[in-house]
């Protein structure tokens, strides 16, 4: 027997699945999630047990403005993405850059933080249970957000060579979709940390 | 490819007999094995319980064997059924049975019944779990706090001031007045488990947590068991010993225990050599200066049956081959070989007999 | 493409070019059905070495007091068999199937991110690289830094820098990360292949339950695997920055590994069923001549055990001192996951029933699972009654229940499926004769071992012990279930050389030597690197079976 294939009997109806690239960030974003939630419960877990070193009631400041940065960037984002859907390139690149510049302020912010309470207040990963699980929650969120920024950085390069167009508009989406993410992991963490572990 | 061979009947029907005659043989041997010796129960099977605890556990275990036995005789004959009335028996490759999709009554009816099986099993199960894990202590309980170390036991009884290693001595228990023994459990370094599986489920010893289990043992006897969690090289030889003594014999043994150390002045010798060298960092003789705490304590050392937690017997020849070259005996262990001379040795070994 | 293109040439003409050149073109392939034979050739090669380190773990328990190997190299024994069995045999072994046979039966060319794949598949076998580069990496203190022998579960504080001096964890350790990652992003482009490249007509509904299964084990890896990788970054961070995950010193909680371990474990034995529950759902029919029973149920009770499968870990931690009311819930959990499983069986047996059964060899692999994966589900019921667990847990009742259920199941499940596709993958037959001589003395191998097993667990031997005191009662049964390892042996030896001896003089196989009907069937053996010359549209979940018989179409039925 050849390959030979179904005969068509019937004119198929338009079929269309599905852009794969949304699915596989979609299913990278459950992946993750996976990942900071085990992260989550640990820090819960922990809270109050701390047998010695500094309590986050006593050295953790609320980093609003940082958190109103990376929040709008979503914004930014999703208004780049439009602009690039509706192939105003221009406006893209202005509104992309913005993203960024608010996402590197956000890990200013938390460098910032982290300078004052390892200086300032002797809180490293290895004084306590505090410092362990708040570097490594905090620390793991701002390792995605730094891999994101390059990610847009990336993008940006592209999109100054003229690269970037209305074709790319759906690769552009699933990069934003990943900016989303971590945009929304930030208030589980913010919320878990310095609202419900205080 | 659709050529039909020899008929597989005989050929199922033997490979099931054979699979049946063997699990059938198996259980009857399994069930002869609870054969014990008067004194020692030799053999530390699940199936011969001889505690409230153990019991009830046996009962639980008999109720879930009735049913998963018969869940399996009820599946398995239908396979068997369906594998033999089912063969393809002609040569007709172009004719296909009836091509069947499925029935939803069928899959309600295989669906139910399971999940009220379901549900016998769990409320069966759950009210022993009950019984076990919130059992009150009654006033009378024993209480014994038992430390997990790498690779050994340690028992504390608080309230007879007793500190002992290895061998656990716990009362027998009247019913009429019961005196179960409660232990604490508690682990000095890694995860370890208590075992002795006649007189009670395992229960874990985890470091920074407190865990607690009893024994309720009507009748007296030498128990065996051992550590249950894998907690480093000489798991395998964190043996236990429980001796579940009349009462008498548990006063006689205790009033022994709370004794100070027996100072034989004849062995002096052995017992310099015990203070002098680094004996004394990891291990404790009552009334001595020794006071170590990471080694078992030895204030009656000859009191118990075996030494380096069961991993031999307490003879003069092992006490001796234990201190020399602890590695001969449980290699992994954290006993060093002290490297002593052979008089130094002989006469450690001599002092450390008159620990009574 | 042009290294693709070099495919379609016949082996005759393969040959005559450089070995140098074949060998990068495997290495540098995004073919899914060559990385797909790569994930099997890796885990053939780990299941031997797996299987090596078995029976050196069974020649030291042969009887009491035994030295054939230091307690030292047994603990690192049977920590690496566990650790290869389960992440570099059954897992790699699951993808490299998967990963060949979605395309073909969802209709497409390839996978939905060649590269992805290829990533994944290299991530997989460094991983595995090493692991065993732990033998021979460097010695620390006692001898450490060698293989890691903490346990394939790696418990804290055991774990610990204090407990494991050296670098032995950290191979675990990182090892499993890397892999861990490939595995990611394996069930990435499996749920992207399924969900985004299924050919015109095949509606999820029409899928082959074998893709719908894979679909299912996909979306489990996702939140399976990362809880693990996230416990592992953790431990380093304990080992290597000072932290106090798990530092029971500083208030840290031993118990908190074990939560997350075994959030990942316990749905992790379910991503190695599921594909096997995958194969028999195909094979089963075929030989019945009859669809599969209840398709929507059957899909229906997989999603419902991969759900429930999330909420019964801690009934590996019936004896750590939870409360009577948390181990009342996993009991709850435990039993309740046996209703969905139960289905699957008795659906099975439904497909057989009113059928035609053919034995050939891949049927006597499945009729063989279904026997062991009955028993093996039931004494796993018994171990989910917490109570009687406290007796069972630990002892060498569990090993034996696991392995029945991952070589009585599994492993079944396995064999049977490299009888079935072997011939659409190579274009030639497994022979007959050294099938069936293989199938019967791994059967009588398996029972003598893993039968015997259960009993000296119920007469008290613990697991994870180098050797252990005579007169207990369990020296004989280990004698059994040495020698009956020793037949097992002999029958995976007797498979390999089928395999090798088949390859290359077995009988020619044609494209649909079994009569089947899903769509990899339609095509040649082995497929054309295309797969498809056009892409097919599919009016039921029987493409092949509404061909051949034009007047009694699935379509009608559906």
């Amino acid at each position: 027997m050849s390959a030979i294939t179904t005969p068509i009997t019937q004119a198929p109806e338009a079929w269309s699945l599905t852009y794969r690239g949304k699915v596989a960030m979609a299913c990278l974003i459950i992946a993750e999630s996976a990942i900071f939630t085990i992260f989550v419960v640990a820090y819960l877990f922990y809270v109050g047990k701390s047998l010695t070193g500094p309590t986050p009631r006593e050295v953790l400041e609320t980093p609003i403005f940082y958190t109103i940065c990376l929040l709008s960037s979503s914004l930014t984002i999703h208004v780049a993405s439009g602009f690039l859907e509706r192939g105003k390139r221009g406006s893209f690149l202005g509104f992309w850059l913005l993203t960024i510049v608010l996402g590197a302020l956000f890990i200013y912010g938390t460098a910032q933080e982290w300078h004052r309470l390892i200086y300032e207040h002797g809180l490293t990963i290895s004084t306590n249970l505090f410092g362990t699980t708040y570097y490594s929650l905090v620390g793991l969120h701002a390792t995605h957000v730094t891999v994101g920024l390059l990610m847009l950085t990336v993008v940006l390069l592209f999109g100054l060579s003229g690269h970037v167009g209305r074709e790319q508009s759906a690769r552009v989406d699933v990069l934003s979709m990943y900016w989303h993410f971590v945009d929304a992991v930030w208030v589980v963490v913010f919320t878990v940390v310095y609202v419900l572990g205080r | 490819m659709a050529g039909k061979h020899k008929t597989e009947r005989p050929v199922l029907v033997g490979r099931a007999t054979r699979i049946l005659v063997l699990l059938g043989g198996i259980l009857l041997a399994a069930s002869l094995c609870n054969a014990t010796t008067p004194s020692e129960n030799a053999v530390p099977s699940i199936f011969d319980p001889r505690s409230t605890q153990a019991e009830s556990i046996y009962h639980l275990s008999r109720f879930v064997l009735a049913i998963t036995g018969l869940i399996f005789l009820v599946v398995f004959s239908l396979l068997a059924y369906v594998v033999i009335k089912f063969r393809n028996r002609t040569v007709d490759a172009t004719s296909e049975p009836a091509q069947v999709y499925g029935s939803t009554q069928i899959e309600l009816a295989w669906t139910v019944i399971p999940i009220l099986i379901v549900v016998v099993l769990f409320l069966a199960t759950a009210r022993v779990i009950h019984a076990i894990q919130d059992a009150p202590k009654p006033a009378a309980a024993v209480e014994v706090t038992a430390i997990g170390h790498q690779f050994w036991w340690e028992f504390r009884y608080p309230a007879l001031g007793i500190v002992t290693a290895n061998e656990l001595h716990i009362p027998v228990s009247d019913p009429a007045h019961p005196t179960p023994t409660f232990l604490k459990l508690l682990s000095a370094d890694t995860d370890h488990s208590f075992w002795v599986p006649q007189l009670a489920g395992k229960t874990d010893l985890i470091p920074n947590k407190v865990n607690e289990t009893w024994i309720d043992s009507h009748q007296t006897g030498v128990f065996l068991g051992q550590c249950a969690q894998y907690c480093g090289t000489q798991h395998a030889k964190m043996l236990l010993r429980v001796s579940v003594d009349s009462p008498e014999e548990f006063q006689t043994w205790a009033q022994a225990e709370k004794q100070p150390a027996n100072q034989d002045d004849r062995e002096i010798a052995g017992k310099r050599v015990f203070e002098r060298t680094a004996c004394v960092n990891c291990h404790a003789i009552g009334a001595t200066n020794a006071t170590g705490h990471f080694g078992p304590d030895l204030t009656h050392l000859m009191s118990r049956h075996t030494i380096a937690a069961g991993a031999a017997e307490n003879t003069k020849e092992n006490l001796r081959l234990w201190i020399q070259n602890p590695d001969a005996i449980k290699p992994g262990s954290l006993m060093p070989a002290m490297k002593l001379s052979d008089v130094d040795l002989d006469a450690l070994v001599r002092y450390l007999e008159t620990l009574q | 493409m042009s290294s693709d293109a070099m495919a379609i040439q016949t082996a005759e003409v393969r040959g005559a070019q450089p070995w140098v050149q074949t060998l990068h073109e495997w290495v540098t392939t995004v073919d899914h059905k060559r990385l797909g034979i790569l994930y099997v050739l890796l885990a053939l090669i780990f299941l031997i070495i797996g299987g090596i380190e078995a029976t050196i773990i069974r020649i030291q328990l042969m009887r009491p007091h035994n030295d054939f190997v230091s307690p030292q190299v047994f603990n690192r024994m049977f920590t690496m068999h566990g650790t290869t069995m389960i992440f570099f045999v059954i897992m790699p072994v699951m993808f490299g199937f998967a990963n060949y046979l979605v395309p073909l039966m969802i209709g497409a060319r390839d996978m939905a991110f060649p590269r992805l794949n290829a990533f994944s598949f290299w991530l997989t076998a460094f991983g595995a690289c090493l692991l065993y580069f732990s033998l021979i990496g460097g010695s620390g203190l006692y001898g450490a830094g060698n293989a890691p022998d903490v346990g394939w579960w790696a418990y804290a504080p055991l774990t610990s820098r204090a407990f494991s001096p050296g670098h032995s964890s950290d191979y675990w350790t990182i090892a499993l990360l890397v892999s861990g990652f490939g595995s990611v992003g394996a069930g990435i482009n499996i749920i992207g292949t399924i969900l985004c490249m299924r050919c015109p007509g095949m509606k999820l509904g029409r899928m082959p339950l074998l893709a719908w299964l894979n679909l299912v084990m996909a979306g489990l890896v996702l939140i399976t695997i990362t809880p693990l990788s996230a416990a592992q970054i953790m431990l380093l961070v304990d080992r290597y920055l000072g932290g106090h995950f798990f530092d029971t010193q500083a208030g840290g909680s031993a118990a908190l590994w074990m939560h997350f371990f075994w959030i990942f474990g316990h749905p992790e034995v379910y991503i190695l069923v599921i594909p096997a529950f995958a194969f028999v759902s195909e094979i089963i029919p075929v030989f019945s001549r009859k669809p599969i029973f209840g398709y929507p149920v059957m899909v229906g009770a997989t999603v419902a055990i991969a759900f429930v499968s999330l909420s019964v870990w801690a009934h590996h931690m019936f004896s750590i001192g939870m409360s009577s009311y948390s181990n009342s819930f996993f009991v709850l959990t435990t039993m309740v996951i046996a209703v969905p499983t139960g289905i699957k069986i008795f659906n099975w047996l439904g497909t057989m029933w009113g059928g035609k059964i053919q034995f050939k060899i891949p049927m006597l692999f499945c009729i063989g699972f279904l026997f062991q994966f009955l028993i093996a589900g039931l004494t796993g019921i018994m171990q989910g009654a917490a109570p009687f667990d406290w007796q069972l847990t630990g002892s060498y009742f569990v090993v034996a229940h696991f392995h029945y259920v991952i070589v009585g199941g599994i492993v079944f499940a396995l064999f049977a499926a490299f009888y079935y596709w072997f011939p659409k993958i190579t274009g030639r037959m497994l022979n007959e004769t050294l099938g069936k001589l293989h199938f019967w003395l791994f059967l009588i191998g398996f029972h003598l071992t893993f039968d015997t097993m259960h009993i000296p667990g119920m007469l008290g031997m613990p697991r994870r012990i180098y050797t252990y005191e005579p007169g207990r009662g369990w020296d004989t049964w280990n004698l059994i279930v040495t020698i009956g390892a020793f037949i097992q042996g002999v029958a995976i030896l007797v498979f390999v050389a089928n395999l090798v001896f088949s390859y290359f003089s077995g009988p020619k196989a044609g494209n649909d030597p079994w009569d089947a009907w899903t769509l990899e069937w339609s095509v040649s053996s082995p497929p054309p690197a295309y797969n498809f010359a056009s892409i097919p549209t599919v009016a039921s979940r029987r493409p092949l079976w509404d061909r051949k018989h034009p007047e009694d179409p699935d379509s009608r039925y559906e």
